[in-house]
Formats: C-alpha cells, sequence, structure tokens
C-alpha cells in the first residue's frame, strides 16, 4: 500500500549536490527515520520524496508507481513540517479539511474525516480556533491531524517535534508512535534526536553529505556499525575513538568503545588517566578522563558514583565490545 | 533613581525633536488651509493669522467649485490614481512572487532587471513614451496615464515585495501544495495576506507621488476631458495674474483624498516599516 522505492536520487542545487545517489527501499507500514548532521540533505530528501523539489536524477517510485512527474498532492503523502505551516486565516477545522475540499470531497465526509481526527488527537475543544490562538503543542497536534484527514499511505514528518519543550516532546512522541500502530501507514521522518530516533524507528536511515552511510534497525546500528561515522553518530555518550598505534595494536588504524562499554578502577587496569571531570545525571554518572597520549576518554557507569577530580583511575575496557576500524574508516570485520 | 530621572530627561528630548519635527512637516499644510478660508487681502496681509470674520471668506472654494470643472478633475485623478494603484500592487506583487519563489535561469538578472527602474527617472523617457502613446492613440486618455504610472510604480514594488515574499515560510507554502492548491491560490489566499503591511507601504510610496504628478497629465492627456486634479488647478496659476485663493482652496481639497488613503493603509505601514527590525 505505501511501499517507497528510491532508486539513485541525485539532487544538485546549481553547482552544489547536495544528494548524491540515494538508494532505500521502505515497506508497507515501516517506521523510518533519516538521522544525520545538520546539512546533510535530510530535508531535501523528503522534499524530494514528497514532489516539493524535482530530482535531479534518479526515481521516486510511491507504492509501485513513478511517481517523479506527478504533483504533490497526488501522490498519496500528507507532510508534517516542523514549523507547523498551519494557514493562518483558517480554523483548526478548516486547516484539516482544506486538503480534502480541494480534492473535491463531499462536506460529509470531510466533517466526517475531520471528526475522527479530532477525536483521535483530542483536538475537539480547539476545533473554532485559529491557529494564532494554540500553543506550540496544539499547533503540532493540529498540524499532525491535517495530516491524518487526507488517509495518505505514506506519511513524512521533517522534525515535528524540535520546536516543543522537553516534556511535550515525549507525549508527542508517544502520540506519533500510537498513531503508527493504529493506522499502520508507513512513516518517514527526520530527526536530529538520537532518543526519538532509537525509540520509534522500525529502520533507521543515516546519512551524510548526502549519501547513505548505513540502514538498519536501530539495535542492529548500535551493534554493528558498519563504520565510523555511525559509531559515533549513534550513542550517547559519542563513542571514544582510540588511535591503535597508542595502545600498542597494529591490525587497525582506530579502536572504537563505548563509554557504558568502560569500567572504572582506582587500583589497576589496561589505561591510566587523570579524572578531570564528572557528570552525574542521576541513573548514570558520566565520567571523563585525561589519559595522556590516548586523550580524552568518557565513561559511562550506571548508577551514583563518586570519583575525586584530579584523582588517578584505570580505565578498563570490555574486550567483546571493542570495535576495530581502518584507515579509511571502515569496520575490521573481526572473523 | 539615576535610570528613571534619565529617562525621563531622553522621552522629553524625544518628545521636543519630534514635535519640532511634526511642527515643521505640518506647517505648509496647515498655512494652505488656514489661507484658504481668507480673503485676498487677508492672505497677502496677515499670511500666518487664522482667518476671523473679518478675513474669512470662502471665495477661493467658490471660484474652483463654479470654474472649471472641478469634479471632473477630481474624478479623473481618483480613477488614475486608483487604478495604477492597482496594476501596481498585483503586478509587482506577483513578479514579486515569481521571482522569491520559482528558482529559474536568469532570476537574478531578471531581478536586477526590475529593480534598475528605481534608480531611472521613468520623465527621461518622455519624449519616446509621448511617441508611443500618439503611435497607439492613447493620447489624451486616462489609460495612458495609469499606464505610464504602472510602470513608474512596478519597480519599487517588486523591488519591496520580493525581499518580503522570500520571508514568507517555505513550509507554509508547501502545505499548501501538499493540500493541493494551486500556485494562484497559494499566491493570494497564502502570502498575500502575510505580506500585506508591505503592500501597504508600496502603496502609499506609490500613490502619493502620482496623485501629485503634473507631468504626465500636462504632456500625456492634457485634453479637458482628461484633466487631473493637480493640471486642473493649474489655471488659476497665471503668469501675470494668480488666484491665490482658488489656487490655495483647490490644493486642500486635493490633499484630502490623499490624506484618506494614507490614513487607511498607515495602520499596515508602520507595522511594515517595523517588521523584521523586532523580532
Ligand atoms: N534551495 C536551496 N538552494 C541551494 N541550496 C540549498 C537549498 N536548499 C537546501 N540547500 C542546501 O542543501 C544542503 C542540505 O539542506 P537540508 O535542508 O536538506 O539539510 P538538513 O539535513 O535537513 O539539515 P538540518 O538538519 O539542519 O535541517 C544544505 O547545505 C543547504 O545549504
Ligand atoms: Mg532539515
Amino acid at each position: 500500500m505505501g511501499s517507497l522505492v528510491l532508486s539513485d536520487v541525485h539532487k544538485s542545487f546549481g553547482a552544489v549536490d547536495v544528494l548524491k545517489g540515494i538508494d532505500l527501499e521502505v515497506s508497507d507500514g515501516e517506521f523510518v527515520i533519516f538521522v544525520g548532521p545538520s546539512g546533510c540533505g535530510k530535508s531535501t530528501l523528503l522534499r524530494v520524496i514528497a514532489g516539493l523539489e524535482d530530482a535531479t536524477n534518479g526515481t521516486v517510485n510511491i507504492d509501485g508507481e513513478v511517481v517523479n512527474q506527478t504533483p504533490p498532492s497526488d501522490r498519496g503523502i500528507a507532510m508534517v513540517f516542523q514549523t507547523y505551516a498551519l494557514y493562518p486565516h483558517l480554523t483548526v477545522k478548516d486547516n484539516m479539511g482544506l486538503g480534502l475540499k480541494q480534492a473535491k470531497h463531499a462536506k460529509t465526509e470531510i466533517a466526517k474525516r475531520v471528526d475522527v481526527a479530532s477525536k483521535m488527537l483530542s483536538l475537539d475543544p480547539l476545533l473554532e480556533r485559529r491557529p494564532a490562538e494554540l500553543s506550540g503543542g496544539q499547533r503540532q497536534r493540529v498540524a499532525i491531524g491535517r495530516a491524518i484527514v487526507r488517509k495518505p499511505e505514506l506519511f513524512l514528518f521533517d522534525e515535528p517535534l524540535s520546536n516543543l519543550d522537553a516534556a511535550l516532546r515525549v507525549n508527542t512522541r508517544l502520540e506519533i508512535a500510537r498513531l503508527h500502530r493504529e493506522l499502520g501507514a508507513t512513516m518517514v521522518y527526520v530527526t536530529h534526536d538520537q532518543t526519538e530516533a532509537m525509540t520509534l524507528a522500525d529502520k533507521i536511515v543515516i546519512l551524510n553529505d548526502g549519501k547513505v552511510e548505513q540502514v538498519g534497525s536501530p539495535m542492529e546500528l548500535y551493534h554493528n556499525p558498519t563504520n565510523r561515522f555511525v559509531a559515533g553518530f549513534i550513542g550517547s555518550p559519542q563513542m571514544n575513538f582510540i588511535d591503535a598505534a597508542n595502545l600498542g595494536k597494529t591490525d587497525c588504524k582506530t579502536i572504537g568503545i563505548r563509554p557504558e562499554h568502560i569500567s572504572l578502577d582506582l587500583k589497576k587496569g589496561e589505561i591510566e588517566g587523570i579524572v578531570s571531570h564528572i557528570e552525574k545525571l542521576g541513573g548514570d554518572t558520566n565520567v571523563y578522563l585525561n589519559c595522556g597520549d590516548i586523550g580524552l576518554l568518557s565513561v559511562r557507569l550506571f548508577g551514583d558514583h563518586d570519583y575525586a577530580i584530579d584523582a588517578k583511575a584505570f580505565a578498563t575496557m570490555a574486550a567483546d565490545s571493542v570495535f576495530k576500524f581502518d584507515g579509511d574508516g571502515n569496520r575490521v570485520q573481526v572473523a | 533613581m539615576q535610570s528613571a530621572r534619565s529617562s525621563v530627561g531622553r522621552s522629553i528630548a524625544a518628545h521636543a525633536i519630534l514635535i519640532t519635527y511634526t511642527i515643521i512637516a505640518l506647517f505648509p499644510v496647515i498655512v494652505i488651509i488656514m489661507n484658504s478660508f481668507k480673503t485676498r487681502k487677508a492672505i497677502f496681509r496677515e499670511p500666518l493669522s487664522l482667518p476671523h470674520s473679518e478675513s474669512f471668506s470662502l471665495e477661493g472654494y467658490q471660484t474652483v467649485l463654479t470654474q472649471g470643472d472641478f469634479f471632473l478633475y477630481f474624478q479623473n485623478s481618483l480613477i488614475v490614481t486608483l487604478a495604477s494603484l492597482f496594476c501596481v500592487l498585483l503586478f509587482g506583487a506577483m513578479a514579486a512572487f515569481a521571482l522569491a519563489e520559482y528558482r529559474f535561469k536568469g532570476n537574478t538578472l531578471m531581478g536586477l532587471y526590475l529593480a534598475l527602474g528605481i534608480m531611472i527617472p521613468i520623465r527621461l523617457g518622455t519624449v519616446a513614451i509621448l511617441q508611443l502613446m500618439v503611435a497607439s492613440g492613447l493620447v489624451n486618455t486616462r489609460t495612458a496615464l495609469v499606464l505610464v504610472y504602472t510602470a513608474q510604480g512596478l519597480p519599487l514594488a517588486v523591488f519591496i515585495l520580493s525581499e518580503f515574499m522570500r520571508q514568507v515560510s517555505d513550509d507554509l507554502k508547501n502545505a499548501g501544495r501538499i493540500d493541493g492548491l494551486s500556485e494562484y491560490r497559494i499566491f493570494f489566499r497564502l502570502v498575500l495576506p502575510l505580506v500585506r503591511p508591505a503592500m501597504a507601504t508600496v502603496a502609499v510610496f506609490t500613490l502619493i507621488p502620482i496623485w501629485n504628478d503634473l507631468w504626465f497629465p500636462l504632456i500625456l492627456a492634457p485634453a479637458e476631458e482628461t484633466k487631473t486634479l493637480t493640471l486642473g488647478s493649474q489655471v488659476f496659476i497665471g503668469q501675470f495674474v494668480t488666484n491665490w485663493n482658488a489656487v490655495l482652496a483647490s490644493l486642500s481639497l486635493a490633499i484630502l483624498p490623499a490624506l484618506i488613503l494614507y490614513l487607511i493603509f498607515s495602520r499596515q505601514l508602520i507595522r511594515g516599516i517595523t517588521a523584521g527590525a523586532v523580532k
């Protein structure tokens, strides 16, 4: 119903190549999340899928049909924008109904669909208000409602939560997860936020500089990154990268170890260092260890720990959680 | 205390400057209106005094309303101004939207070309314009004036409006496209209402020179039935004798409509000028 296939999608603005050959398959009902550093082309890719930008090269295939020439409104998609983008002159109800009205649906049908969506998102008390009279969270719910009434096969979200405060973000995130379960539609979602990506996605697509770095389930990416970029991008605090030469190893260029896979001891261990900073988050404690040539190591300990600043400590890496990368940043697979 | 006192001082200074400026700006207008209600003698004897029982006279207004076809001139001015204003705003906004919204070859060049008119006074082309109007049989029509004024107003309109249109959220326009709105509906229903302050700014800047213009009516449409108000008032200014009562009365009447239109737009105007300054 709502499958999406991108093959070799390129997009250039003048001389600037923003997308450099994206291949991707999304099956029906999947929740796919695009993550990547700012400016890597996530929004551009989403706009190409929506038909708001033409691909310079390559094809976009929605539901088994090549839609490169199809206008956005006929692609069976709906999009939710970071800035909500509600029509300022229309009430909430008319905002949600406008798309259907344009598509010449019957009034009763429109009313019914708006009603269903508004029940789903508890928008009933707000239906007669204009966007200016709503809070940020309410506006984003209306924007999501506007997407739902179109009954799209494919939802596109461009950082829908990034303008909301932390508490509201969690609520709306849960709401979107619930919608995905209830509607069963395919969703493509762009975010900066790792937690959003890890918690919502069936499949994460990591983009960097207009190319796909890796595609996989959240756990696959966490446990089995294929290159240094992905390893560094997923996980917080970031993975530690250590020059292999400094550890006396020769089978690779760089060694990667996640902060949660290092243990600390005051008396003995692999690497000696000085505690330079400590962050207590209640549930976890992040310790930053200055290890001379090796550099700064971040260590994530479970629970509440106390280390004096400038105290000497020894770090030990869990051997089976060490990643090895070659000079090009690709993972060296241990046989 | 310190800051409170200095802010009082500052606000007095600010008010003093603004009041001075207001007086300077309003002085000629007030003198014109005051003197339009005086006898001819009183105008010259005591030009700065208010009209009183002795000096009060409506002879200027009587002359204006009886001699020449004042209402026709007035109507001509109004029609020409409003029609030009409409064309400038409509076409200016559409061109600005295209320049701001669509990427096409030569976009920047086209923008510069359209803005060129701001720097080159249209009067330099008077001879050519006159030839053109003669050739197309438009001399002594209001259409000729509307066309020329539209051309005169467009560069500034395109320049200002395209800047404002660039600031309208892309997401909003894109949301409209996904909902299946045509480009025209996106332009008229979504974008235009959001740039209304800028439109008002452009309207005022376009309106006033057109209303006051003497040059083109004199050259392109001097016939009795197409005379504008400014041109019509000239009959009272002779080489040797000037009927000052009538001149002042017709000027006072001519200020009115411009004032009314200005007041209509000015609320929007203030928002337009300060938009972007604070945000
Ligand atoms: N209309 C445009 N003209 C020229 N360059 C553009 C245009 N739109 C985007 N770009 C460029 O394309 C690149 C990718 O932009 P895009 O908005 O897709 O990034 P993004 O991954 O969504 O970033 P962010 O996470 O900050 O939203 C950027 O370098 C941007 O400068
Ligand atoms: Mg983006």
